[in-house]
């Protein structure tokens, strides 16, 4: 399994290959990209925050528990941090299975289950603003 | 008792100027008497308690979990996508 933090552009093919094996007839490769709204807000870029050590940590815990579930042969996970423009990839997931239905959903929980956990951070800088962007808990008044 | 090695992120950075802090260890210390620490020295954190996770060791623990010499603990603001509910 391959989990990495890393400010450099991710690397997909790199990502793909790690997961390759003989006996997977299938791969999934999620994509996350900086969008350009966000909110109703026009979006200029991006910044991203991690706790790399654990970060890595829990995409290991995660992957653990999602191979366990869906059965696939092999994860790997790459997450950008640093300034990122419109258009840049944040997130690469990648899963290989025997068969594409395990893939899928197993990427899909994957990316759900990243979201969750993983100590990244996205700061938003929009037009007339910037915001740290922190899930569906209100923050108090700063 | 020694001390503990802070880490923050994110907005509590922002808000700290810092993204790490040292903490004298008082009797009994656990991860939430730290952050009552780091508010009296930067009291633009005041009432973030109730919003942060914290880990100690890269793993999350509950608030009460008591804090060692030598332990790095994080503040972890919520994450981008989801909710504290694990």
């Amino acid at each position: 399994m391959l989990f990495e933090v890393t400010a450099d552009q991710l690397d997909p093919d790199r990502v793909v290959k790690h997961v390759r094996r003989d006996d997977a007839g299938a791969v999934a490769l999620f994509y996350g990209v900086v969008r350009d709204h966000n909110r109703g807000r026009k979006v200029m870029h991006l910044e991203y925050d991690a706790y790399p050590e654990m970060a890595t940590k829990v995409m290991h815990q995660i992957a653990a528990e999602v191979k366990e579930r869906f059965g696939v042969a092999e994860i790997a996970i790459q997450h950008r941090t640093g300034r990122l423009e419109i258009g840049e990839t944040s997130l690469l997931v990648a899963v290989s299975s025997a068969h594409r239905s395990e893939a899928f959903e197993a990427c899909h929980a994957l990316v759900d289950r990243f979201k969750e956990a993983v100590p990244i951070w996205k700061k938003e800088v929009f037009e007339g603003g910037e915001e740290w962007i922190e899930g569906d808990l209100s923050p108090p008044d700063a | 008792m020694g001390t503990a090695r802070v880490r923050l992120f994110a907005r509590l950075a922002d808000l700290a100027g810092t993204r790490e802090a040292a903490v004298e260890l008082g009797e009994g210390l656990t991860a939430a008497g730290v952050f009552g620490v780091l508010v009296q020295r930067y009291p633009s954190l005041t009432g973030f308690d109730a919003f942060v996770r914290f880990a100690v060791n890269s793993e999350y623990v509950p608030a009460s979990h008591p804090v060692r010499d030598g332990d790095e603990v994080a503040l972890i603001p919520p994450v981008s996508g989801g909710s504290r509910a694990l």
